[in-house]
């Protein structure tokens, strides 16, 4: 009795098993997102492909006074006009945009792993190591961040390093609180209590039973805490304690050219709508990461 | 003209990953004539809610009702706007759900909620509502009609909840009452409270309903008719009596074979020989709970109180008990997930360490835990051969082809099909789940195997299957189990011995011959009169509950009887001053009872008796 029942019951699901490989290579390739999503995809490709080789691309030098006039409009040999001092504002943006992302990239990366490294290890492990790390980061957590920013430059001095682990020391705490409840939730469930009957080591369980299941969300937090570092570099970068001249990041070349602000001059509007474009960018790409459309496309299957 | 709801041609389509559209309800028409009760059957997935929902003009989000007419009284459901809708619901048409807990606001009182259907249509006063609401609090049972209003949803038993939940539909007087699955999540004990209140409330207002259920036996009870529904398709429709005793369809005749559990084929008598071999498993004087000890090192919160079992190798043993009585935190004691306060547990003869990093690889490879929901138990980013080859590589060290091959194996052994391997989880159906859920457990290799309510999860077509693999793996590699259950027949039809748990105290133990047989502790006998047989008129012939005996207040004496709340032949100054003793009857039950075998066997005999009276009265 038992064989037909089953057959029969496998064989429309079998079906649809088909059909969702088929999707599954699709969202591969980044075609599963919606339209948003594909903009922001576009977006952040554009961004990175400008980090890389915008250097190379760039007319003029990123310290070179090439226009006549400070705050030129735009034409034909200087596409976005000229900054306070003069220098191509299309050339120092491709230069500067290297340190915006990659900065961020580095910052936010390191905070949301190590964030999640040591919410997984807080969840895993017992009552008190839980409880020293959780009120240690929460004492962290209510440092405001500028001023955390602000005393870290001061004492040490503003270089590359300093910012990116300024940034990822700012944006730890709270990737710790969401991957520890994500961690915390997944660790009671029945898949993790086999897996313990089983033998299984705390590492083991973390990353092998815990981790797969919350890579989405954090993904999706990653992409939050990426946003938020280029506006907190872009903060500092404008008190001038970030990047330091000649070089620039998006944010000092907002700063720098603040006087061309009344004029309505591009030197201010670019740099401004390059941070725009990327922060929106990189957040309607994680607004569509595959785990939400997942979920709401098996609701609509039951 | 007699028929209140008309169903024609309806078909309700969702949409499907890649955009194409699936119809889930194919053409089913249907009617129920006013003042009748309609039930729906099926398994889950056949399309059951999904009409029940229709019939109040909604599709679940991503669902539409493609094709088909659907009238209730003179409206036609399917051209109404939302508007009309919104006065259609809760006024014509209401609907109660399977799991009141969900439907209740915790936030506001229950009388609120209650009268808020009457309060949103406007049909009377707020002091007329509430009226009326305690005038339906009555009819349903419910004890202290005029106050319970004033709780919180939290307050009050599940069955209440569900009795309530009624309440809130009855309040407007609606012309149809949808009940879906409204007994699915509780006791047996108390979904007979339940069924009895509906089935009065439903001839009394004569209410047309639809019952929309899995569960033949229920709806035997309350049915005038019943529509069997098999994959979105109409099977058969006719009434209870013709669809119970001569089923036409051959869909109707599997639901009717798989509803009465046939016995599966117990332990062969060499194995198990008590005298020769140590019992696989033997636990004594066991106390478990949860939260801090306290001073006696007893845990704030007891759940498990002195439980003594053996197991005999190769044999199963159940237990059983109602939703709370501690069946599953037994089982996670066994499996070394908590540690117990006291007590001590010998497997094979040697002492189990209690603690999980005490035990050996070894150790812990001989007894697995089969848990109730496969949906959680099976980690959904794994693909099967991963769940299945991580025990294999674990335990035997296999890797590569041998364990392909192995898994290959496994899945053979629990019926199906190899090329399942590289799919995940979510890709199954809840059978299938359920059958990677057992293999993982049979991949260890283990002399038990610890099944925490393994099949009420599923349909019951499903369930049997699973229930005959599970004898088959036993007779085969000789594995026993624990098995964890609230269902007295699936225990029945698979289980040597059974254990009876309440509140966490053992009450009973049996075999599983000598479990339905006179005399039998006050809570066995109320577990087992309690599960609904599968005829017309059943719910009647059971005994209404009696008026409980009068006793004092409990004194402070330990051990004193859990059932003594419940308990219908209790004695004031014996069961709530003293401890109860173990009796050891004639068939070599041990029942934890005040009352002689004697006396037992008397309250039973008298049961039957005022049954009988019952029917007579009929």
């Amino acid at each position: 009795m038992t064989a037909p029942i089953v057959s029969s019951r496998a064989d429309p699901q079998a079906a649809v098993i088909v059909v969702r490989q088929r999707r599954s290579v699709w969202r591969r390739w980044g075609l599963g997102l919606s339209p948003s999503g594909l903009i922001g995809l576009g977006t952040v490709v554009f961004w990175l492909l400008v980090a890389l080789l915008g250097p190379m691309l760039a007319p003029h030098g990123v310290g070179a006074i090439v226009a006549d006039d400070s705050f030129a409009p735009s034409s034909a040999q200087f596409p976005l006009g000229s900054d306070y001092l003069g220098r191509d504002v299309l050339s120092r943006i491709l230069y500067g945009a290297r340190y915006t992302v990659g900065l961020a990239l580095a910052g936010a990366l390191l905070a949301s792993t190590a964030g999640t490294a040591l919410g997984l290890a807080a969840a895993v492990s017992g009552r008190w190591i839980d409880e020293t790390m959780s009120r240690l980061l929460d004492a962290l957590t209510c440092i405001p961040s500028k001023i955390f920013a602000l005393v870290m430059v001061a004492g040490f001095g503003s270089s590359v390093p300093l910012l990116m682990l300024t940034a990822a020391l700012t944006y730890l705490p709270g990737a710790y609180r969401i991957a520890r409840s994500l961690a915390v939730n997944l660790n009671v469930m029945e898949y993790v209590d086999v897996a313990r009957a089983r033998g299984e080591g705390r590492a083991h369980i973390a990353c092998f039973e815990i981790l797969p299941n919350m890579i989405h969300p954090m993904l999706a937090d990653f992409g939050l805490r990426f946003v938020f570092v280029v506006l907190l570099l872009s903060g500092l970068s404008f008190l001038g304690l970030g990047v330091q001249p000649p070089a620039a990041d998006l944010g000092s070349l907002v700063r720098e050219n603040i006087s061309g602000l009344a004029e309505g001059s591009p030197a201010i509007m670019m740099p401004a709508l390059a941070i725009a474009t990327l922060t929106i960018g990189v957040n309607l790409l994680i607004d569509s990461l595959p785990g939400r459309t997942k979920r709401l496309s098996q609701g609509a299957l039951r | 003209m007699n028929d209140l709801v008309r169903v024609s041609g309806l078909r309700v389509t969702v949409r499907n990953d890649s955009g194409e559209e699936e119809a889930i309800v194919k053409e089913v028409s249907l009617s129920i004539p006013k003042g009748e009760v309609l039930a729906l059957i099926g398994e889950s997935g056949s399309g059951k809610t999904t009409i029940a929902l229709a019939l109040m003009g909604y599709a679940r989000a991503g669902c539409r009702i493609a094709a088909g007419s659907i009238h209730v009284g003179d409206t036609a459901v399917t051209s109404l706007d939302s508007l009309q809708l919104a006065h259609l619901r809760g006024r014509q048409v209401a609907y109660i759900a399977q799991s009141a807990a969900a439907a209740f606001n915790p936030a506001k009182p229950i009388m609120d909620q209650v009268i808020e259907g009457a309060h949103i249509h406007g049909v009377m006063t707020r002091t007329a509502a509430e009226a009326k609401a305690v005038e339906i609090f009555r009819s349903l049972a419910l004890p202290t009609p005029e106050h319970i209003g004033r709780r919180y949803p939290h307050e009050v038993s599940g069955g209440q909840l569900q009795r309530l939940m009624a309440a809130m539909a009855l309040i407007t007087d609606p012309e149809l009452v949808i009940l879906d699955e409204p007994t699915t999540a509780l006791d047996v004990t108390t979904q007979i409270e339940v069924l009895r209140a509906f089935k009065k409330v439903v001839r009394e207002l004569r209410t047309t309903a639809l019952y929309v259920s899995h569960d033949l036996a229920v709806v035997a009870q309350i049915a005038d008719r019943i529509a069997v529904l098999n994959h979105g398709e109409l099977c058969e429709c006719g009434t209870t009596d013709q669809i119970l005793n001569a089923p036409s369809d051959s869909y109707t005749k599997t639901l009717m074979a798989a509803a009465r559990p046939a016995l599966r084929a117990a332990r062969d008598a060499g194995v198990g020989d008590k005298a020769a071999a140590p019992p696989l498993l033997a636990i004594d004087g066991l106390i478990a709970g949860y939260g801090r000890l306290n001073k006696e090192g007893r845990p704030h919160n007891l759940v498990l109180k002195d439980i003594s079992l053996t197991l005999q190798r190769g044999a199963t043993l159940a237990v059983i008990g109602e939703s709370g009585s501690g069946k599953s935190t037994l089982a996670r004691v066994v499996a070394g997930l908590l540690t117990p306060a006291a007590g001590a547990i010998r497997f094979n003869g040697a002492p189990l360490p209690p603690r999980l990093e005490q035990r050996s690889r070894e150790q812990l490879r001989r007894i697995q835990i089969v848990f109730q929901n496969a949906d959680t138990a099976l980690n959904p980013s794994h693909t099967v051969a991963r769940i299945l080859g991580r025990p294999l590589g674990f335990y035997h060290g296999l890797r590569g082809r041998a364990r392909d091959k192995r898994i290959a194996e496994l899945l053979d052994r629990v019926r199906l099909p190899a090329g399942l391997a590289e799919r995940h989880c979510a890709e199954l159906s809840g059978g299938q789940k359920q059958r990677i859920n057992l293999a993982r457990a049979l991949a260890a290799e283990p002399d038990l195997i610890l099944c925490d309510e393994v099949t009420s999860a599923l349909d019951t077509v499903v369930a049997a299957a699973i229930l005959d693999l599970m004898g088959e793996l036993r007779r085969e590699l000789g594995v026993s189990y624990l098995f964890i259950s609230h269902d007295i027949a699936t225990v029945r039809s698979i289980c040597d011995d059974v254990l009876v748990l309440y509140a966490g105290c053992k009450v009973e133990s049996a075999s599983r011959h000598a479990l339905s047989a006179a005399p039998c502790h006050p809570y066995t006998d109320l577990l087992i009169t309690s599960v609904p047989e599968l005829r017309r008129g059943w719910l009647e012939q059971i005994a209404p509950p009696v008026e409980l005996p009068v006793v004092g207040a409990s004194s402070h004496a330990p051990g004193l009887c859990s059932f003594l709340q419940r308990c219908p032949v209790r004695i004031d100054g014996v069961c709530n001053v003293a401890a109860p003793p173990h009796v050891v009857t004639r068939q070599g039950k041990q029942i934890l009872c005040h009352h002689s075998d004697e006396q037992l066997q008397r309250l039973h005999d008298s049961r039957i008796v005022r049954k009988s009276a019952a029917e007579d009265a009929r």
